[in-house]
């Protein structure tokens, strides 16, 4: 039951083939089997999963319901859910009780899916291998001496292992297409203002997407279109419609114009990792796609703009954590500036203190200028160069990450070589552009198979292209259908 | 550029974080890393470029009415705070 996508346990729900309820304890008990060894879940929710289940039953009963109604999903611990502990995977708001949800919560819930629990991450989202969580490191399900990249690790290894069938994640510089990538999924950061951020606890609000870590392209069809759309309570959401995501998927690959980024498959890409895209790029152009080479001049600046603007908003952002209104507080403060900085001091890992450390940096008196300014600018080079090659192809294409899975503890004392992780991911975000990663191979690493995925970005608003180019190139591989070995 | 440690002591403060005796010279390190690399940015050509603030050009602010829409949830939300007395939020006395 556990290997079926989205789609097809929906089918099986209508069929009664087998209750939500039979579906819950089934990942349930998978997650209280498998959960601890990858550290997925910081909070499992089994009484609400099983309530939630109940009631699906009772809507399918009635011969009610969504093509999401009973499917059991999981939350990255960065999504408030109501009445539930949400952490954001640190010290800080350890004990924190959500008091109302976040609206990607409550769409999922209302499409009827099942709570079945909330995600291990890095801590505020501020990482790229989920080892900078309070509550440990999240596992690789392909080797658990690797890390499951971050920061949505904790949803990419619950996915990947399939004690989830699908989870959400969120994406400031690369953290669900990333993780997606290092684990063989299928995930999707939409445009940015296409899904609401309101409950959604803010990293770098000008950058921030929630989107969805799923087995196939379309089962994220399915999921964003349930997450998407306006909402009142998000300033920077956008009134727009929101497609049929999953009726748009049989768009034809013929004829695809796809552009191949010159600056993307240059030094540091893992030559074993770029055969598996040039792969992926042949059997496109045999299924009828129009092959170019474009060159975006200013995205070899994209990592360092981002770690300018993206420490800034955090800077400003984790300003509201002061240990007064909710979350961490030290013992005995003797005075408020005590109280502020040693509450901080000890509810922030090294991690998030460094950024909020280098965005008040560079947004200081004096500095503000040659830092955030310049940094701002160069993000309008990178918007303009994703621009001008949109009025030439569809799509674009390069690696996701420039390597497969990296070991536990290999980059955590280097900031920079953690950063650059993300160097094919982080424009998009820049741009505010939707982008998705999908399975495109394998790399052998001391005789383990580790996943390769591609990434895909389009013109705003294009998630419907990106899904079916996607679901086209899954309808020819079967890259995506492999599970790590030990949890098929 | 190298931070020096007063430097980022002032920064420290500025951003209301304690950072221990032992920990100071790790963020001294890193983060004149991390300023040091993210100053190739001073290189790229920029002159006449807007500043980008916002990802979608053509996204404007709303504006609501000026009407209540929230309900009060005091004693909810501050279930999560700290220390509370009588709907109020207690912190170290600030007026000798």
């Amino acid at each position: 039951m556990h290997t079926l996508t989205v789609s097809e346990l929906a089918a099986g729900l209508r069929a009664r083939k087998f209750s939500s309820i039979d579906l819950t304890l089934h990942f349930l008990g998978r997650i209280e089997r498998l959960g601890p060894e990858l550290n997925a879940f910081v909070t499992v929710t089994a009484d609400r999963a099983l309530a939630d289940a109940r009631a699906a039953d009772e809507t399918l009963a009635r011969g009610e319901g969504g093509p999401l109604t009973g499917v059991p999903v999981a939350h990255k611990d960065i999504f408030c859910t109501d009445g539930i502990r949400t952490t954001c995977s640190s010290r800080m708001l350890s004990s924190f009780i959500a008091p109302y949800d976040a609206t990607v919560v409550a769409r999922w819930r209302a499409a009827g899916t099942v709570l079945l629990g909330k995600t291990n991450m890095d801590e505020f989202a501020m990482g790229s291998s989920n080892e900078t969580s309070f509550f440990g490191p999240v596992r690789n399900p392909w080797d658990p001496k690797r890390v499951p990249g971050g920061s949505s690790g904790g949803s990419a290894a619950a996915v990947a292992a399939c004690i989830a069938p699908a989870a959400t994640g969120t994406d400031t510089g690369g953290s669900i297409r990333q993780p997606a990538a290092l684990t063989n999924l299928t995930g999707i950061k939409p445009t940015y203002g296409r899904v609401s951020r309101y409950g959604m606890i803010a990293f770098a609000s000008s950058l921030d997407q929630a989107g969805v870590l799923a087995r196939s392209a379309e089962d994220a069809a399915l999921l964003l279109e349930a997450m998407s759309g306006f909402d009142p309570n998000d300033s920077t959401s956008v009134d727009r419609p929101v497609p049929n995501y999953a009726a748009e998927l049989n768009q034809p690959l013929k004829g695809l114009r796809v552009g191949i980024i010159r600056e993307f498959f240059g030094a540091g890409l893992d030559p074993a990792v770029e055969n598996c895209v040039r792969a992926a790029i042949a059997q496109l152009q045999q299924e009828g796609a129009v092959i170019r080479d474009v060159s975006l001049p200013s995205l070899p600046l994209s990592v360092p703009t981002y770690y300018v603007v993206a420490p800034a908003e955090c800077s400003s952002n984790l300003s509201r954590f002061d240990g007064v209104r909710f979350g961490h507080r030290c013992e005995q403060p003797k005075d408020l500036l005590d109280l502020y900085k040693r509450s901080r001091g000890e509810g922030f890992g090294a991690e998030v203190k460094r950024r909020i450390m280098t965005g008040t940096y560079v947004l200081s008196a004096g500095y503000y200028d040659a830092y955030y300014l310049q940094a701002q600018k160069c993000r309008a080079l990178i918007a303009a160069d994703f621009a001008r090659a949109f009025a030439e192809v569809d799509v674009v294409l390069s690696p996701t990450a420039p390597t497969a899975a990296f070991e536990l503890g290999a980059k955590t004392s280097d900031p920079i070589a953690m950063y650059l992780n993300d160097i094919y991911s982080i424009a998009a975000n820049l741009a505010g552009l939707p982008g998705i990663s999908i399975p495109c191979g394998f790399v052998d690493e001391g005789g383990k198979d580790l996943p390769v995925g591609l990434q895909l970005v389009g013109p705003h608003f294009g998630e419907a292209r990106l899904l079916a180019v996607s679901h086209q190139y899954q309808q020819h591989t079967d890259w995506h259908e492999r599970i790590a070995p030990g949890y098929a | 550029m190298s931070l020096t440690r007063t430097q980022v002591e002032g920064i420290a403060h500025l951003a209301r974080l304690e950072i221990s005796e032992a920990q100071m010279p790790v963020y001294v390190d890193s983060l004149s890393r991390i300023i040091d690399f993210v100053e190739q940015l001073a290189a790229a050509d920029t002159a006449g470029i807007e500043p980008m603030a916002h990802p979608l050009a053509d996204q404007v602010q709303r504006l609501r009415p000026d009407a209540v829409s929230e309900t009060d949830q005091r004693e909810r939300f501050q279930q999560n705070a700290p220390s509370v007395a009588a709907g109020l939020y207690l912190v170290p006395k600030v007026i000798e």
